[in-house]
């Protein structure tokens, strides 16, 4: 399987990625090539094997329902760029 | 060709859980922007999320409560896409191995029917946070406090055929998460949230229109009209010879219309895969039979309850059975003063209107259960008519006290004593000499009605408190000792 150019803006323009034209065609080759590694192990017979949601042998540990976090907003919000009302400011944003 | 609509509903009820999902941090509603979110909620780097024991007893417990399958192992999921008020850039949900898989409700239709309407799936995930655009000129304000809320998305299948069958259905889910207690069921505030997916098709048509989605429903009486305006709509366009776009839709309840919020066409791709942060969560036979014994009365057996038990009418029973605390509320009321349908009837009637009114929670009725109960031990035996009662009830609502000390207070106890009676129907015969004569000049059989008129002036002057048995009686007995004179 392989991805063309369109494929690369996409997937870079869902993640937010901004990347240079030239590069683009590089990204389609390297993203192919391991879509083609894929397309190999897809050969393998998986039919009797569950899939594995995670690579740990292990399942999730639970925690108590209380309420542990006390408010730490000042501390919290010295690292966001902009701050008004205690509310995170960022460039508008409409729907 | 009759149009036929497919509807299919995603409602998004929040988990009365203490803390978050994933964090120690609070979901109490209301608080200072940002209070209420911890580093995790925040998504800063080298935070991890650890689930809540809570939202999965909770969400368990929903799934027995509609007889669905149970996921004894199920993953939580990344479903990926930019927002502002998303910090992690994903939403941490569910989406190939939900906590509960396929289960159903019963509606009861207002034809008296019953419809099975099939739940698809609920699954959990986090709540995001909240933009305002409106506070400030050229930014958008993120507020983080509901970002990592518990939420149980319960999608149903494609069932519903009107408005009528959505309004019921969501009504019927909102009940079951009430009763179950783990969610307070407050669509104000957002604890209750429901997305509609509409399309229309001609009646015995297979396969379904393109289907738009309306999100910003915040009650049951806009759910019914959003749908019943977009079921409008998208036959309107496809008379014309239109196409059904596929998008996402707004309610706007003020101009009761929907309006495109964003095409999903090309927008929705969310790149979902199983969350590296959260290891599966596996529970076994004996977490779940242990669930299973802690369920309530659900509102369907309760039903069937009030009507054996009380010989409620259906109608009645179903009312009086949605909601726990109504319920409870009734039952006291009837076995405070011995009569169920009397009971219904208040509780139904003068005590709903005032709730209504006023705004209030039964819980947080001025009149208690017991305190109406003990008003209407006193219909019963006569100290004061139905009528009467009415007016009493308005005072202890408005904290005079007690029955008892409202009627004595005010002098309301229904005068029974005939003496008394017969005065008064004596002095309304003498002072209505013309409709006497009409009375008496009338073919018998009209005359029954006509004493509703010297009914009214006894009542009136007796201010309410003449047993109306009497009065009638004796009207009847002198007015045709007239015409018979």
């Amino acid at each position: 399987m392989s991805l063309d150019r369109t494929d690369v803006e996409k997937i870079a323009h869902l993640a937010r990625l901004n990347i240079a034209e030239q590069d683009i065609q590089e990204y389609a080759d390297n993203l192919s090539s391991i879509l083609d590694l894929v397309d190999q192990m897809q050969a393998v017979d998986t039919q009797d094997i569950t899939p594995m949601a995670h690579p740990m042998d292990a399942i999730q540990r639970l925690r108590l329902d209380e309420v542990t976090e006390a408010d730490q907003r000042d501390r919290l919000q010295t690292v966001a760029p902009s701050v008004e009302a205690g509310l995170f400011q960022v460039p508008k944003v409409i729907e | 060709m009759e149009w036929e609509a497919v509807i299919g509903l995603e409602i998004h009820a929040q988990l009365a859980t203490k803390s978050k999902i994933f964090s120690g941090a609070s979901t109490a509603f209301g608080a200072e922007p940002n209070t209420q979110a911890c580093a995790v909620d925040l998504a800063l780097p080298g935070t991890l999320p650890v689930f809540n024991a809570e939202a999965l007893r909770m969400a368990v417990l929903f799934g027995l409560a509609i007889d669905a399958e149970i996921g004894y192992t199920s993953v939580f999921d990344r479903k990926n896409y930019f927002y502002p008020d998303l910090p992690k850039g994903y939403q941490t949900s569910q989406l190939f191995h939900p906590i509960v898989g396929t289960g159903y409700v019963d509606l009861e239709l207002e034809d008296g029917t019953v419809k099975r309407v099939g739940v698809t799936r609920a699954h959990l995930e986090e709540d995001a946070g909240k933009s305002l655009h409106e506070e400030f000129p050229s930014m958008t304000g993120i507020d983080l406090n509901r970002a990592g809320t518990p939420l149980l998305e319960i999608v149903s299948e494609p069932d519903m055929r009107s408005a009528e069958e959505a309004v019921a259905y969501v009504k019927k889910i909102h009940s079951i998460v009430t009763n179950l207690g783990i969610c307070d069921g407050n669509m104000a505030e957002g604890s209750f949230r429901c997305d509609c997916n509409v399309s229309v098709r001609y009646k015995g048509e297979e396969a379904f229109g393109n289907r738009t989605e309306t999100k910003n429903i915040n009650s049951f009486r806009f759910i019914e009209k959003a749908i019943k305006g977009e079921i409008i709509r998208q036959i309107d366009i496809l008379e014309d010879g239109g196409y059904i776009t596929q998008e996402t839709r707004l309610y706007d309840a003020n101009k009761d219309e929907t309006r495109s919020m964003r095409s999903k066409e090309e927008a929705n791709d969310y790149r979902y895969f199983p969350c590296p942060d959260l290891l599966p969560i596996v529970i076994d036979d004996d977490y779940v039979n242990q669930l299973r014994d802690t369920l309530p009365e659900l509102p369907d057996a309760r039903k069937a309850r009030f009507i054996e038990q009380y010989q409620l009418s259906d109608y009645d029973a179903m009312v009086l059975s949605a909601y726990r605390d109504l319920s409870h509320y009734f039952e006291t009321v009837a076995n405070t003063a011995g009569d169920a349908k009397l009971a219904a009837n208040w509780v139904m009637g003068e005590l709903s209107k005032l709730l209504n009114q006023n705004d209030t929670e039964i819980n947080a009725s001025p009149v208690s259960a017991e305190q109406l109960g003990g008003l209407l031990l006193r219909i019963k035996d006569n100290t004061i008519t139905g009528k009467i009662a009415k007016q009493v009830f308005e005072a202890m609502w408005a904290g005079e006290g007690s029955a008892d000390e409202v009627i004595e207070s005010k002098g309301l106890k229904q005068v029974t004593d005939s003496g008394a009676i017969e005065a008064m129907v004596d002095d309304v015969i003498a002072a209505n000499q013309p409709q006497v004569d009409q009375y008496v000049n009338a073919e018998p059989d009209k005359r029954g009605k006509m004493i509703g008129f010297f009914m009214g002036k006894v009542m009136q002057a007796s201010q309410g408190k003449a047993n109306p048995g009497q009065v009638q009686g004796l009207l009847k007995q002198k007015l045709d000792a007239l015409a018979n004179g």
